[in-house]
């Protein structure tokens, strides 16, 4: 009886546990139905998208930064170069705790406060390129107790970079410009991809303007990278393409002369090759060492150099605008006689001063005496001033305007640098725009004699009196003299010509330039003290005085000798524009000298360096190995045009 | 009709020779050779997982010796052993569970091992293999199908030790233990709706579940939700997973050539995650071979269980067939992202040995069963 039961029980337990070993078999037929549905989905559906991310994940596209074009003047002093350095950088994403490791670094490592703070600010804004440079410069020892200590300072490492260096310093520092870190309103303009690994771009002058063309094409290293991100071997390599050298139309030994002639003396100069517009020397004194800025000037020098009162960023030769005060009569007389106002033989009798018709108001000439008879070549050589004042009166300050105008003043030249700033041409709707005011006819008196409104760059004043030295071919003034890519050296640069200045008797060029030239050769001449004795060179030009403090100071005490006992900051600013020599002319200048007499002189040491080679002191500029007494063998194969004569 | 097959194959004399030899050795031959397919399979992929590395493959390959060694040894002895040191095997193993609690060797921040002096293991292995022992056991003398009294006791034996196992702390081995038991209990005949019942109560426990868990264990769960959640940190492994194994697609990208695993993207590679390397590198089609092994070697336990001829011998077989069925099957969830990430490892082909002995272990009990049988029909 038990057994039975037993037995019946056993086979109903036998029933039970296979229906439900057959159960268990459909659900795990269906569940492994669903793991192989999702590896379906895995592998079919979403292929595309888990291959890219894996991609993503070990491939790593790293860019290699071009090397930045050199800069050379026209003979191939080089001007700007690379040199390597050690940085130690920082990679963040390696580090979370940059704090310590800064702290770290600190122990080993001396870290100042501006590298922090600058390495602060490039976290802040640090973009996809991996290192952050923290400190550039190491020293070798340095360098070595970083990697004696190495493992104390993870997510940091040492790399070897090119940085930009400017071997003749200060001289150059205006025209070259300077490179920096990249920020963020200069991320907006540029080409991130181009950019993806270089931490440095022109920031002003050459450098900028030419940004492109010295910055070259960014390459690519394809890389195999593990989960740490760290790179196992390149697969694939774009080399980048460099940056394109840049010759310039500098010569370098004439700028560190002119550098030289200017040093101490707040002024600028610019000097012009009149049948090329090529500029040869471009100085604004005082200046700056560029090589400051390269790796991140600390804000406290930064702060310096902005509030100097002598303000040493600031590029005088395209910036500063100056009065043309008497080097504007070569123009005005030109329009006198352009527009038939007067001739050449024109006389007046110049007792001392000028009375406008029914008006009261006396303007008197800087002569207190007066230059008695004078015609026009009389007036420009001794810068009578009665004479401008009748004859800007007679042709009325239209006449003036159009003349300035037709010489480029009051726009932009188009040098090739950027920066300039237009200057001011005054007219009765310019003085009603910005001033407010009607225009007055003693405004015109003014004008006539270049003091008031009118106002003009160096670079226009050596514009102008290139212009005047080719008799009205006028040549866009340029710096860039050739350019030089690996492989191939593109033509120099012929200069781009301009709008002619045309008159409607040629002969008038002939007057104004004879005048001119008497200016330095008569004795009654405003530049014969300077250049009335011993010229082996024939040279024409205008001198000028320009006031700073007010004109009617000067109307009641304007005695030179009053001017010495001013504040410095109140003197008047000498000028001095020509061009020599004067039957084929070579080179164009203008020298403005603030609150001083000195413009003159200054340009007559520039000039005997240039056409006789003046023995001169070697300048001593920032680590120069380049002195510029040297004669750097010229790497410019088109010499004849390229070099001028020197010797 | 599985009757009448044995029943023909037995006339042919010389495959009755063949076969009595391996039963008279106690190996069930289908599958030992799936077992051998399988680490053989297992260890190609684990040689790429572990990148070349031929210490890992000779640790391996010495473990799995073991293993076998264990499987064959487990083989010989016969289902009635089994039967009767079942309850002394569980006691053995609660009371190991205690001692690992109180005196645990800590590894990996949690107490599983413990250390005896000359040797190093975990209790909760022995667990694995005890629970179902023993359940089977009490099953057997039990009237099937099962009254209220026995369903608690059996949930009683099933709890005592997954509780304990879950203190050390270790979740998912608790987990299996809880599988190991509801196997036994669900081929016992546990009603459908007593099922249904348990599952509302585990869903309506879920909140609770919850305030009981460790951080990490939530942060898996949110991870396993929303992989997205924190790509770097919690949900970082199963992305890294996914993407090796969407990557593979059909072909795969081919042995060695992996790149999640070779260049370190994806974690646990040789361990938790190595099903990730087999997509990654063989596909899809390698991925449903390897499956197909594991499916092979779940079909023929099914066909000892339903071949079995006693209750236990049923209910162990059964147990042990979805026990393996479920650590393999898990292991593949999580790492294809179906299911939250646990540390399971993929039997027989992840590295380590400890879960493999336990394994094969089991499937020497299911040999000793199959082998052990008398045969009627002869």
């Amino acid at each position: 009886m038990q057994k039975r039961i037993a037995i019946k029980n056993h086979l109903q337990e036998i029933r039970l546990t296979t229906q439900r070993s057959v159960a268990m078999l459909v659900i795990m037929l269906i569940l492994i139905a669903l793991l192989i549905i999702r590896l379906g989905y895995l592998q079919f559906i979403k292929n595309d998208l888990y291959t890219t991310l894996s991609k993503k994940n070990w491939l790593d596209l790293i860019p290699t930064e071009p090397t930045r074009g050199l800069i050379y003047d026209r003979n191939g002093v080089l001007l700007a170069e690379n040199i390597p350095v050690f940085s130690l950088d920082i990679i963040p994403e390696k580090n979370k705790n940059i704090p310590q490791v800064l702290s770290e670094i600190s122990k080993v490592i001396p870290l100042n406060d501006t590298e922090l703070s600058q390495f602060q600010k490039e976290l802040k804004q640090h973009r996809r390129f991996d290192e952050i440079p923290l400190k550039l410069r190491l020293t070798e020892t340095e360098v070595a107790r970083f990697y004696e200590n190495q493992y104390r300072f993870p997510g940091a490492l040492i790399k070897a970079r090119l940085i930009r260096h400017y071997p003749l310093g200060p001289a150059f520092s205006h025209v070259l410009g300077y490179v920096g870190r990249i920020n963020l309103d200069e991320l907006e303009n540029i080409d991130p991809s181009n950019y993806s690994a270089t931490n440095y771009i022109g920031k002003i002058g050459i450098e900028k303007f030419y940004e492109d063309e010295l910055h070259g094409t960014v390459g690519y290293e394809q890389a195999e990278n593990d989960a740490s991100g760290q790179p196992l071997r390149i697969l694939k390599q774009i080399k980048p393409i460099p940056g394109k050298n840049l010759y310039l139309t500098l010569d370098s030994r004439l700028q560190l002369i002119a550098e030289q002639a200017l040093s101490g003396q707040n002024g600028a100069v610019v000097i012009i090759q009149p049948a090329t517009g090529q500029i040869l020397a471009m100085v604004s004194e005082p200046a700056f060492d560029p090589n400051l800025f390269v790796t991140g000037i600390s804000s406290k020098d930064f702060q310096d150099l902005q509030l100097a009162p002598d303000k040493p960023l600031y590029n005088r030769t395209l910036r500063g605008l100056y009065p043309l005060a008497s080097t504007i009569k070569p123009y005005v007389a030109l329009a006198g006689l352009d527009t038939g106002s007067i001739t050449p033989n024109f006389t007046l009798f110049d007792p001392g001063w000028y009375q406008l018709p029914n008006k009261e108001h006396i303007y008197h000439d800087w002569k207190t005496h007066g230059h008695g008879t004078v015609n026009l070549n009389h007036a420009i050589v001794s810068s009578c001033d009665t004479y401008f004042f009748s004859l800007g009166h007679k042709m009325g300050i239209r006449s003036i305007d159009d003349m300035l105008n037709r010489f480029g003043f009051g726009e932009l030249t188009g040098i090739d640098i950027g920066e300039e700033v237009p200057g001011i041409i005054a007219s009765p709707e310019w003085k009603k725009r910005s001033k407010g005011v009607s225009w007055y006819e003693g405004d015109t008196l003014n004008a006539s004699i270049g003091q008031g409104f009118m106002q003009g760059t160096p670079l226009q004043f050596a514009q102008g009196m290139a212009t005047i030295a080719n008799r009205g071919k006028r040549m866009a003034p340029h710096l860039l003299f050739q350019e030089q890519e690996i492989g191939k050296t593109a033509e120099p640069e012929t200069g781009t010509e301009l709008e002619p200045v045309r008159l409607n008797n040629v002969n008038n060029w002939k007057e104004i330039i004879t005048a001119l030239q008497d200016v330095m050769i008569s004795p009654l001449g405003t530049g014969y003290a300077h250049y009335g004795h011993d010229m082996p060179y024939t040279i024409a030009g205008k001198t000028g005085t320009a006031q700073v403090f007010s004109i009617k100071h000067r109307d009641e005490e304007g005695k030179s000798e009053e001017q010495d006992k001013l504040p410095e900051k109140l003197r008047d600013h000498s000028l001095f524009v020509a061009f020599a020599p004067v039957d084929k002319p070579q080179i164009a200048i203008a020298v403005i000298a603030e609150h001083s007499k000195l413009a003159p002189v200054i340009a007559r040491k520039i000039l005997d360096y240039y056409f006789i080679g003046t023995p001169v002191v070697p300048p001593q500029t920032s680590a120069t190995p380049v002195s510029p007494a040297t004669s750097v063998a010229p790497v410019v194969p088109n010499k004849e045009k390229a070099s001028h004569a020197i010797r | 009709m599985q009757y009448a097959n044995t029943f023909q194959r037995t006339h042919n004399p010389h495959q009755q020779d063949a076969r009595s030899f391996w039963r008279y050795i106690h190996i069930d031959l289908y599958l030992f050779l799936s077992i051998i397919l399988l680490t053989i399979a297992g260890l190609i992929i684990l040689y790429s997982a572990s990148s070349q590395n031929s210490n890992v493959i000779e640790q391996q390959i010495l473990h799995m010796s073991l293993a076998f060694v264990v499987m064959l040894l487990f083989a010989q002895i016969p289902p009635i052993i089994y039967q009767r040191w079942a309850v002394w095997l569980y006691g053995i193993g609660i009371f190991l569970l205690i001692a690992v609690l109180l005196f645990g060797h800590t590894g990996k921040g949690a107490e599983r091992w413990l250390n005896l002096g000359f040797i190093r293991f975990q209790p909760s292995e022995i667990m694995k293999l005890a629970l179902p022992l023993f359940l089977a056991s009490f099953f057997h003398k039990m009237h099937l199908p099962l009254n209220n009294q026995s369903i608690f006791a059996a949930l009683f034996i099933i709890f005592v030790p997954a509780l304990l196992v879950s203190k050390q702390p270790d979740q998912s081995t608790a987990a299996m233990l809880m599988i190991a038991g509801g196997s036994v209990l669900f081929l016992a005949g546990l009603s459908w709706r007593l099922m249904s019942g348990l599952a509302v109560l585990a869903i309506l426990c879920a909140p609770f579940c919850w305030y009981l868990m460790h951080d990490y264990q939530r942060q898996r769960v949110l991870t396993f939700l929303n992989p997205e959640r924190d790509p770097l940190n919690k949900s970082y492994h199963i992305i890294q997973s996914k993407i090796a194994i969407g990557s593979g697609g059909f072909f795969g990208k081919g042995w060695l050539n992996g790149t999640q695993s070779h260049l370190h993207f994806l974690p646990e590679h040789s361990t938790d995650f190595i099903f990730a390397v087999c997509g990654e590198e063989f596909g899809f089609l390698g991925s449903v071979i390897l499956i197909t092994i594991f499916m092979i070697i779940i079909l023929r336990g099914l066909y000892i269980t339903i071949h079995a001829q006693d209750t236990f011998s049923r209910l162990l077989a059964g147990s042990l067939t979805l026990t393996f069925f479920f650590s393999f099957f898990i292991n593949m969830g999580m790492v294809t992202g179906i299911l939250p990430v646990m540390g399971l490892p993929l039997p027989l082909v992840s590295y380590g040995g400890s879960s493999m002995i336990t394994m094969m272990a089991g499937f020497g009990i299911l040999m000793s069963i199959q082998t052990h049988r008398k045969l009627l029909t002869t």
